[in-house]
């Protein structure tokens, strides 16, 4: 079952590349997706058919333009860092908790944290995640956690699991 | 007027970049630079995309423009992921500045930061 939605989000994705329905594109199109498929369908989501349901695409389209004005801050932010004379930076790794339990949610906070302001994941173990922070305001893990992470993990929740 | 917006949006990218170039070279380790390439040039090449999207809308290379934005933004923070991670076990040196590191002191046995004075 996996495979076969694998197979169709790829074969989408094709089309979308060529944009075009000339047949030698569609047959060239079938042989790569079936490869990609047969390689890498083993390493797609557990229960793909989850993530068709409304309210948890209602909650992706609200976290796009949070997590682009998140980024636009982070890069602000960096730009400042660097162009400030005295070069104000005060770096270091810090352990956060997160409350996130599946494989794909972890990977998009680890993936939402590297791009935001200051923080970079180094990397995940388990429930904790080791950030490397360029500005460390707690070296706590539960208020680090509540500073870095709390903000994504509200909508995450509600996407992925 | 959408084609000004766009080149708009593609000299604003330009100049993430660039800034992200200054921090490359500005920062003083390998972890401050790969937070400044990271952010800046993934924020600086999206922005590049979307405006070659406003530009030319919905025609073969708009929306290969839009689909190398979406592509762009999950796989770079891995590549920089991967970095890091890789540094790390490598034991490169942490600035001496650092105030932190909890990694190496719960995994690879003491913080891996530079001692003063080097």
């Amino acid at each position: 079952m996996r495979y076969v939605i694998y197979f169709i989000i790829a074969f989408c994705f094709w089309l979308l590349l060529t944009l075009s329905v000339n047949i030698d594109h569609l047959i060239a199109g079938v042989i790569v997706v079936l490869l990609a498929t047969i390689i890498f369908g083993g390493y797609f989501t557990d229960r793909p058919a989850k993530f068709l349901q409304p309210h948890r695409i209602f909650w992706f389209v609200i976290y796009i333009p949070i997590f682009l004005w998140y980024m636009v801050k982070a890069n602000i932010d960096v730009a400042y860092r660097a162009l400030h004379p005295e070069r104000p930076i005060k770096p270091g790794i810090v352990k956060i908790k997160t409350v996130l339990k599946t494989n794909i949610a972890k990977v998009f906070l680890a993936n939402s944290i590297t791009l935001t302001p200051g923080t970079m994941t180094c990397e995940i173990d388990g429930d904790y995640l080791y950030i490397h922070w360029i500005w460390v305001q707690s070296p706590e893990v539960d208020k680090a956690s509540k500073i870095i992470a709390s903000h994504f993990e509200r909508y995450l929740r509600r996407i992925f699991e | 007027m959408i084609s000004t917006i766009g080149w708009i949006v593609i000299w604003v990218g330009v100049l993430f970049d660039l800034l992200g170039a200054i921090g490359l070279i500005r920062f003083p380790d390998v972890y401050n630079r790969l937070q400044a390439s990271t952010k800046c040039v993934t924020l600086g090449t999206l922005g590049i995309m979307i405006g070659i999207f406003l530009i030319k809308g919905f025609s073969p290379m708009g929306i290969k423009a839009l689909i190398c934005g979406a592509v762009l933004l999950l796989t770079s923070p891995v590549a920089a992921h991967a970095l890091m991670k890789g540094s790390l076990h490598f034991g490169t040196k942490m600035w001496k500045g650092t105030i932190l590191d909890q990694y190496g002191k719960d995994k690879l046995g003491g913080e891996q930061i530079e001692e003063e004075g080097k």
